[in-house]
This record gives C-alpha cells, structure tokens and sequence, in this order.
C-alpha cells in the first residue's frame, strides 16, 4: 500500500530542504531555514537588556520567541497582522523546544530575543521555526549542548508519512504529530498531536522522525559551517 | 547621534563622500526578485544595499466602500518587523511604520496606478480588494524607499485567484494581472545641515534634520509627497530636493 | 577504548558537534564532556592544545571582562556618576572620583564633565557576578572623543583587528593617517579626512570578514597600497 502525495514524494521523504546562516545583517545571529514552499526566517538578538524589570532573572538570562506569519503568508485568506492565540502558543512551543539546549547563566537578567517570521507556509511551520531558530542561535555565538531539528511527522490512510504539508495536514485531515528533536540528549523537546491515532503506530512514528530529524541536523550543522567557510578561505 | 559626531558626518557629506564612500546622489546596489511567497497572489523582494523588505499582495472580494461603489478597495499596511533591526519592538506598527504605509498608499493611489473601477465586480456589492503588505527583514536605512519599490513590484506581479461560484479559489492562480497604468517610483532626499542625500544609512538617518519624500509618475509628475523631520523647508530647498528625486526616480524605475 | 580525534584541528565546529572521544581527552572553553566523549558548546574554530580542546568563538554579543578598554556612551546622568551604554548586555557605572582628577562639589552639575550621548573610551574596573560594571576614565588615552565616527563590528574579531602589539592597527592608521581606537566591545572610532575614513573603514572591515585565514597582513598592506598609493603601508614586525 503506498500513499499519493500530492508532490510525488514517497511516505518516508522529506521536501527539498534549504539553510543558510547570517541572513539579517543587523541581527546578533540569523538563519533561513526552508523545507519545500514553507520558509522560515529568524534573527536573534541578543543577550541583551530586559525591561520591564520584573520580567528579569537575576539567575540566568531568559529566551523570548515570538512567532508571526506575514500576512501574505497563507494559503488562503490574508493573515491579520498582530498577535493570535495560536501565534502565542506556537511561540511558547518554539520557546520551551529550545531552552533545555541553552546556556544562559552567565547572563543574569538579560534576554535573547528569537524572532520568528515566516515568508510562505505550507504545513509545519513550527517546525521550520524551531530548525531555523536553533541555527540562529548557534550563529549568535550562544553556549549550547547541541542544535534542534524539527519535522511534522503525519499518520494518513494506515500510513505513517514525514515531513507532512498542507495538503495531507489541512485537506486530508492527515493526524499531525509535530516534533523536535536534541540528538546528542536522544530525546524530544516538542510533541503536539492533533489526530487519531493507536500508541503503538505513534512510537514507531516518534523513532521515524527522530531518524529523520537526524538528517536535518546535518543540513543545519552544514549551512552554520558554512557560512564561516566561506571566509575561511 | 551627538552633535560633534554630526558635525563630523555634515564634514565628509559637504566634500561629496559619504560614510560608504559612496556621492551623496548615488543609491546602493538595488536587487529585485519577485514572486518570492507562493500564497501570495504577487510578491517581492527589494534589498539596497544591506537593506531588505518584502512585499506581498493577497486579493479577496468585498463589499465596496459606500462612497466608491464601482471601485475596487485598496490597502496597505507595513510592518518594522522586530525581526530586522534591534530598534524595532514587537507589537502593533507604530507612527513610523503607519508612515511608511500610508506614503506608499498614496503613491499608488494618486497616482493612479491600479485602475480601480477595472476592479468592480457588480456596482455597489462586489468587488476585487487589493491588500499590500510590505514586511522588513533587515534595516540598513532608508527602508521607505525600498518598501514603495518592493509594493509597487509586487502589484507588477499580481495575479488574479481564480474564482468559483463567487468564492476564491486561493490555490488556483489565472493568467490575469491587475489593471495596471502608471507606475509611481516613491524617493525620499534627506537634509543634513547644508547638503541633501538619497538612500541614507541607518547613521544618517539618526542625523537627519528634514526630509521630502516624493513618489513621481512616468511623465515626473509629483503624485504624493509629505515633509519629514523636525526642520521647517523653504520653497528653495524643496525645488533643489525635487531635482533631485526627478533625476533619481527615472533610474529606479528602470529596475522595475 | 582507544582515544580518537573526530574533528581536525582549525576545523568549524558547531553545537552539539563530537570533537573527540576517550577519557585521554579534556574538555577546554567552548566544549564539554558527555560520557567519554568532548562536545562542542558553542559555534568557532577548534583549537587543540595538547590534549585539551579548546574553542575560538567567531560570533557573540560582548561580555565585559576587567582591563577590557571599551568605547562607551553617556546614557544617563546619576546622582554621582554617570551610566554608559557598552554595547553590551550590561551597562556600566563611571563615579565621580574616576571620571576626573579634579575635586567635583557635592551637588555640581555633572553635565559639565560628561553629557548625554557623549562617547568616551574608558577601562572597565570591576565586574560582579550580577554584572553590575564599575568604569574609569583615568588611565593613558582614556578620554572623552569628539567628532570622529562610529563603527561597529564583531567583537571577537577585535584582537585580530588591533594585531600582535597593534601591528594590523598601526598599519592601518600609517596608511590613512586616520586617528583609530578600538574598543574590546567592538565598537570602533575612526577620524581622519572624510576618503581616508572610507578606506579604514573597508580595511577594518576586510580584517573583521577574512579574520582567520592566513596571509590576512600582506592582503590588508596590498589593500592599503592600491587605494591609499602609500607604499610603506606594512610595518615591520619586531
């Protein structure tokens, strides 16, 4: 039994992805991470100061994402600019999936700011975030255990697909099963589900992805190289 | 920018040679892409110089305005995303990106570069809104000029969704372009003590005392203009300023 | 188990990157050990010291270190003393007694001495643990800077910039004749005549972008050479 994917692709491939480090001139790090027609772009700013001071954490310094679609962005109608209830949580996700791999102790009372925005959308553009994110951060000359990868694994008609867009997650009502993954930790920073579907198809789902996360791991570790290669010369 | 630091920008501005080494006339490097976002009914991308925004144009059908019933809806909006420079804040726009906005809105809309009755649909209930967004990704200065360019693109490569029964089919783009005439190219000259400049870095746009910004139609008609900056502007000043955008403008438009 | 290299030395590393393996191994800054392994914390250049792995970093926003000269910014204006902007996370305190040999009264206007916005290079005298900074402006060429201008740049490229006993920047202001501080924060003051302030700025520029590849010196002298037509743009090294 095999799956039609609109893109011809098979269940266990992902789209064509792209990566590049140090995008944004003005930021203290930045990336372009792209994984067929959903592309994500992140500048980090930062350690720097915080305010209001009640925010602060006279302990470490702490990480802010913020997540935006531009309007022009979506598949359908315009996306009204400002903050939406699932921009918040998609930010709060993006936050938490990134923060176990951070170091900021020497940075009492100061903040990283990680900002999110993505220029065209097809599906999992969390994930897309997350990837582009963690590269940002690195370039941003930040102490961290390792990079994250992330990938919207999806479960459709008896099969388990990776990397799922628009098409399988929204038309199709594909189960969507969004992850990132710390590979030198061997474990998962971010786990959403929206679907149906049995405990045992979704742990063999969860050790696919984790592979898979693995290989955009190395397209992440590449464009960081990369960009300092170049120089290098 | 403290005056001293000033006085010293003014110093090399006055000899023609600006902190890029580049005359005080003279634009940067200008790239232009389009169809950049693929949801997107149109799209752009302009960078001068480190400078870069995105435009994009999505198309819906509404109701008309009650005082324009055969005309199509235009708007635009810009957001100084936080993204793109360490001075902007997350958060609705502000005066400065509202400015941004609604210069470019005019530039298009007086000029008379989308004919907006092509856009009706059926008189007084239906017709086609044509919704502009220009997003910043980097702030090298003069993110005014670029953000009129990358609208203006971005209109150029508009099509029409298709459309059935009444409803857009958003996946389904027709060969069909906007109604197009006339193309406003939007430049701004900035005064800095005595000498006027065009596409000012992030430092001279910290420095500036007045600025004009003008968007010229093809025959180098004036369409929109608006004043900037804390300095009143005689009528001398905006003549010599006016030149300069005229002579500017025909080049810029050539990279359309 | 035997002890093994799995990244070569001068290599980039990036987070998370296994350098090494075996216990015959010590993590240096920049890296850590998980289980038997030395990982990479942070994106630079490997740099192997025996058997310590060590790494430079390329990128990152300055953190304050004592001694650090610095160019810094009034911000604010305080009951006795002033708040500098350091292009840091962290801004730093100038007292009355360190700002000026002379005796200030109590209650003086302390806009005479230091305004809003004035630019100063100073030495950092203190850092705590909560990053409460403590400056002084007595010291040889600390001073308040007028005129000139700014530019900003990595500041882990800024030893690189300045150069073995200041070679790369002796070179560059001989062949300018321009006026050039650098500050540890990365901030660079420039003044000269305006088409010498280009051509400093592009050579401090080109050393900041090529800062690790060899050859850097000769390159910047050819550089200095053609756009200035100063021959005697290298200087010699002791």
């Amino acid at each position: 039994m095999t799956i039609k994917r609109i893109d011809k692709r098979k269940a266990d491939e992902m789209r064509p992805m792209k990566a590049e480090v140090g995008v944004i001139p003005s930021a203290d790090g930045s990336a372009v991470f792209q994984a067929g027609n959903t592309r994500a772009i992140v500048s980090v700013f930062g350690p720097h100061d915080l305010h209001p001071k009640f925010l602060q954490n006279p302990e470490r310094g702490i990480l802010r994402c913020h997540y935006n679609m531009m309007p022009f962005s979506g598949h359908g109608d315009r996306v009204r600019p400002g903050g939406s209830r699932r921009s918040k949580e998609i930010s709060m996700l993006i936050e938490k999936s990134l923060i176990s791999v951070l170091d900021l102790e020497n940075f009492p009372n100061a903040v990283v700011d990680v900002f999110v925005e993505l220029t065209e959308t097809d599906a999992g553009t969390r994930c897309a975030g997350i990837c582009a994110a963690s590269m940002a951060l690195a370039d941003a000359g930040l102490k961290m255990k390792d990079l994250v990868s992330a990938m919207s694994m999806g479960y459709l008609d008896g099969e388990i697909l990776v990397d799922i867009n628009s098409d399988e997650d929204c038309d199709r009502g594909a189960t969507d099963v969004p992850i990132a993954f710390i590979p030198s930790e061997d474990k998962l920073s971010l786990l959403q589900l929206d679907g149906d579907v049995s405990k045992e198809i979704l742990l063999k789902l969860l050790e696919i992805g984790k592979q898979k996360c693995l290989e955009i791991d190395q397209v992440q570790r590449k464009a960081l190289k990369n960009k300092f290669k170049e120089r290098l010369k | 920018m403290n005056n001293s630091l000033k006085q010293h920008l003014i110093k090399s501005l006055q000899k023609n040679i600006r902190y890029d080494g580049r005359k005080i006339d003279e634009f940067r490097d200008i790239k232009i892409e389009t169809g950049v976002s693929h949801g997107a009914e149109g799209s752009a991308r302009v960078k001068i110089g480190e400078t870069e925004v995105l435009a994009g144009v999505k198309m819906a059908i509404e109701k008309p305005y009650p005082d324009t019933p055969e005309k199509g809806n235009l708007m635009v909006n810009a957001e100084l995303l936080a993204l793109s420079s360490p001075e902007f804040e997350p958060g609705p726009p502000g005066a400065k990106a509202i400015e941004i906005a609604r210069v470019v809105d005019r530039g298009i809309r007086e000029s008379k570069a989308i004919d907006f009755e092509k856009l009706c649909i059926e008189k007084g209930e239906k017709v086609w809104s044509v919704m502009i967004d220009v997003c910043t990704i980097n702030d090298a200065g003069n993110l005014l000029d670029a953000a009129a360019l990358a609208a203006i693109t971005a209109i150029k490569n508009t099509k029409f969704p298709a459309v059935k029964d009444d409803v857009v089919d958003y996946k389904n783009k027709t060969a069909k372009g906007l109604p197009l005439s006339r193309w406003p190219i939007t430049v701004t000259v900035y005064k800095i003590g005595d000498c006027f400049i065009v596409d000012p870095l992030s430092e001279e746009e910290d420095a500036y005392d007045a600025r004009l910004i003008a968007a010229i139609a093809d025959d180098n008609n004036v369409c929109a203009m608006q004043k900037g900056g804390v300095e009143p502007l005689s009528i001398e000043e905006i003549g010599k300023m006016l030149d300069i955008i005229q002579k500017i403008a025909p080049k810029l438009r050539k990279k359309l | 188990m035997v002890d093994k290299m799995l990244i070569k030395d001068k290599e980039i590393v990036v987070p998370g990157d296994k350098i090494a393996s075996g216990m015959g191994f010590l993590p240096g800054r920049g890296t850590f050990r998980k289980n038997s392994d030395i990982l990479a914390e942070k994106l630079g250049i490997l740099n192997v010291d025996g058997n310590v792995m060590k790494i430079v970093s390329l990128s990152g926003v300055y953190l304050p270190k004592v001694n650090d000269r610095v160019i810094a910014k009034v911000i604010d204006v305080l009951m006795s003393g002033w708040r500098f902007d350091l292009n840091s996370a962290y801004s730093a305190v100038l007292s009355m007694k360190e700002a000026t040999s002379e005796f200030i009264q109590k209650g003086a206007d302390l806009t005479k001495y230091f305004q809003i916005n004035d630019i100063v290079v100073c030495k950092i005298t203190n850092v705590t643990s909560q990053k409460l900074i403590d400056v002084t402006m007595s010291g040889p060429g600390l001073r308040k800077l007028r005129g000139g201008r700014l530019i900003k740049v990595n500041t882990n490229k800024v030893p690189r910039i300045i150069g073995k006993e200041g070679s790369m920047v002796s070179m560059i202001k001989n062949a300018t004749g321009c006026n050039i501080i650098v500050g540890q924060n990365g901030l660079v003051w420039i003044d000269g005549e305006p088409d010498k302030e280009v051509i400093t700025v592009k050579a401090v520029k080109m050393v900041e972008s090529e800062a690790h590849t060899a050859g850097l010196t000769d390159k910047v002298a050819a550089f200095l050479e053609k756009e200035t037509g100063v021959k005697t743009a290298k200087v010699n090294k002791k």
